[in-house]
């Protein structure tokens, strides 16, 4: 198990040092000379020239890149060409508002949507098993947006119980999680975000029961005379493995933030970053917030393959 | 491995066991009245084509059918206990306690996630409860009884790292942890190789032999039955068509369909392979003939079989036939049943 908790760290290396060449290279993959904003349209060749060497784009790219990456290592991405803020404050404080949702989203969704997906499994072809089908196609899909607008317009508009958007007085900076007046800003943006996780993970929850539920080992629990709950104990943890690797996957949408469900309740997360910086073309803050979501994604399926890996001897000798 | 006859009551007791799978579209109807009867320490085989109920009869005893979607009916006690009406907590304390079973594939009749000592440590706890650590040091005691080397070592295995045969000697410890009075064995050694395959059987019979268990074994080889079995039963779409002592069946069979299977077996096959086929296609369940079901491939029928099902007759003291032909089967000797001949 050592041995291959030590390879699959490693393996992660390699990964991540892709993953940033792919985010320098934004710089050169994105329409237009990454000059282009920060220069005048009347600037000289002899101007362009000084501010070229002044970024550094007149060195070989690969030295550009390590330079990059050296500072990158340091925590440095630059400073954000849209609000000249450092980057790494920026995606910080964008992380952290996101994580926020996600800290509530992921537990909600990854716990009932595993309980739903596990009784309709042991129970197939039964009613339960319809209810949660269909209920998990709708969660699936319904537009969150849709969702978001239908849920601000009952509970903020109609019942007046909880706000409609933001992220209440004291803002971005001195939100507690621990005060009430803040933390109902974030109940409807959890919810609407927890729908779609809750859908995925019940289905295949289900369909990883229900197939572990038919197979012959199954039979032999039985024939030594354990009970019930003895069996599904050991089903549960026989189906595990590939509901865990598709909470990953939703782990990572939860962190990376919801573009739409951000926008719609002006959360300013991770997502809403990104919207900004991709529309005002600001390079720095896309490099910064795309290397930290594909490092957490990175992150995140290294836990999962451990986790995989502690419930399934099989897969340790991969 | 002669014995067994006369000696108190029977422990089990098999009366008229009927089995229906009823599914969305069609209704299966597997077992039709199997009636048998074992006494402690014996050995019973099942004989039969792949689809004649034999899994199905061992599943039946241990109430292991999905329910809802089979629908039993008839008699089975064991030591008096009527079998098919317990429900909850008795039927746990039956299944592992009072009867075990051996499945034909150890590799998935085994939790891959839990090792070989998980399975036997929750088995032990779970009849006889006491200490983790005493649980362990009996499962340990199991495994070399039924001679795993390294048992010590073993018992932190999960299934895919021991090899065919030792899986099947773990599940045969499982089997026996809690000491059942009864063993079902189905095709226990059908999935394993060849050498394997003997060592195993020596192993079933010797420990069936030390702790008395009266044992179902379910084979399609008549070979492997000659080995072990005091009696046989052969089956033939849900019924048993004929039953007696081992010797005496193969040596005279009174059926049309043993004779069948053993003409078959008499040239030499691999001990892996089904049996080679008998002329004419196997019984449809869903669509049985009103009359006796192997008449549609009996080279004897005559109009009265396509009437009823054969009633049992006994042509010998322990012998039991469902044939309205067999005084002509048993009197026509082996060497022309090989042939089909039977004038
Ligand atoms: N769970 C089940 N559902 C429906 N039909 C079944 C089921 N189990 C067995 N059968 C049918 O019952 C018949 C007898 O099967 P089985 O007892 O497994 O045969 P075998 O003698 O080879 O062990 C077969 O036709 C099989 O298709
Ligand atoms: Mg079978």
């Amino acid at each position: 198990m050592l041995g291959f908790v030590i390879r699959r760290i490693l393996f992660a290396i390699p990964i991540a040092l892709g993953v940033s060449v792919v985010c320098f290279s934004l710089v050169y993959l994105a329409p237009g000379d990454p000059l282009q904003t920060v220069l005048p349209p009347d600037a000289t060749a002899e101007t362009i020239a000084i501010v070229r060497h002044a970024y550094g784009f007149d060195r070989p790219i690969p030295v550009q890149y390590l330079i990059w990456l050296w500072h990158v290592l340091q925590g440095d991405f630059g400073r954000s060409i849209a609000t000249r803020r450092l980057v790494s404050l920026e995606v910080s404080g964008a992380l952290a508002n996101t994580a926020m949702l996600a800290l509530f989203a992921a537990p909600l969704s990854f716990g009932l949507g595993a309980a739903m997906g596990a009784i309709a499994g042991w129970y197939p072809g039964r009613a339960i098993d319809r209810l949660v089908t269909g209920a998990a196609v709708i969660g699936v899909s319904l537009p969150n947006y849709w969702l978001g607008i239908v849920l601000v317009i009952l509970f903020a508009v109609e019942f007046m119980v909880l706000p409609a958007s933001g992220m209440g007085q004291s803002g971005s900076a001195a939100f507690s999680l621990w005060r009430w007046s803040d933390a109902r800003f974030l109940v409807l943006p959890v919810l609407t975000l927890a729908m779609i996780p809750i859908g995925i993970i019940a289905r295949s929850t289900r369909a990883a029961v229900a197939e572990v539920r038919g197979l012959d080992f199954v039979t032999t629990l039985r024939a030594i005379g354990l009970g019930e709950g003895a069996v599904l104990r050991h089903v549960l943890k026989n189906a595990a493995p590939p509901v865990l690797a598709v909470m990953g996957l939703q782990f990572g949408y939860l962190v990376g933030g919801s573009i739409l469900v951000e926008t719609v309740f002006t959360w300013p997360g991770s997502g809403f970053l990104l919207n900004k910086a991709i529309i005002n073309r600001d390079i720095p803050v896309l490099q910064g917030t795309i290397l930290a979501l594909s490092l957490i994604f990175v992150a995140t399926n290294l836990v999962v393959d451990l986790l995989q890996a502690a419930l399934d001897p099989r897969i340790r000798r991969r | 491995m002669d014995g067994g006859q006369d000696r108190g009551p029977p422990l089990l007791e098999v009366a008229d066991l009927t089995v229906r799978f009823v599914g969305h579209e069609a209704r299966v109807q597997a077992l039709a009245g199997v009636s048998f009867s074992l006494r402690a320490g014996e050995v019973l085989c099942l004989l039969g084509e792949s689809g004649s109920g034999k899994s199905v009869t061992l599943r039946a005893l241990m109430q292991l059918l999905p329910p809802g979607r089979t629908e039993v009916a008839g008699q089975v006690r064991l030591a008096g206990q009527d079998v098919l009406a317990l429900r909850g907590r008795a039927l746990q304390a039956f299944r592992g306690g009072s009867v075990a079973m051996v499945f034909q594939e150890p590799m998935s009749a085994l939790d891959p996630v839990y090792t070989i000592g998980q399975h036997l440590i929750e088995a032990i706890r779970q009849h006889r409860g006491g200490s983790r650590a005493a649980a362990r040091a009996r499962a340990i005691g199991l495994l070399e009884l039924v001679k795993i080397p390294a048992a010590a070592r073993r018992i932190d295995a999960y299934p895919h790292e021991l090899s065919g045969g030792l899986r099947q000697r773990a599940m045969i410890a499982l089997a026996l942890s809690c000491t059942p009075r009864l063993l079902l064995a189905d095709e226990p050694t059908t999935a394993l190789d060849a050498t394997v395959q003997i060592q195993v059987l020596i192993l079933l019979r010797r420990l069936q032999q030390e702790f008395g268990m009266g044992t179902l074994f379910v084979t399609h080889d008549l070979a492997v039955a000659a080995e072990i079995a005091d009696r046989v039963a052969v089956m033939y779409a849900g019924r048993i068509v004929e039953e007696g002592p081992v010797a005496a069946v193969l040596r005279a069979p009174a059926h049309p369909y043993t004779a069948a299977l053993l003409a078959s077996t008499v040239h030499d096959q691999a001990p892996d392979q089904d049996i080679p086929t008998i002329p004419g296609s196997p019984p449809d369940l869903g669509a049985l003939p009103p009359g006796c079901s192997f008449a549609p491939r009996c080279a004897l029928v005559r109009d009265a079989c396509r009437i009823g099902p054969p009633p049992a007759t006994h042509p010998a003291p322990g012998r039991m036939v469902r044939c309205l032909r067999s005084a002509d089967v048993l009197a026509t000797p082996l060497a022309s049943l090989a042939t089909g001949d039977y004038r």
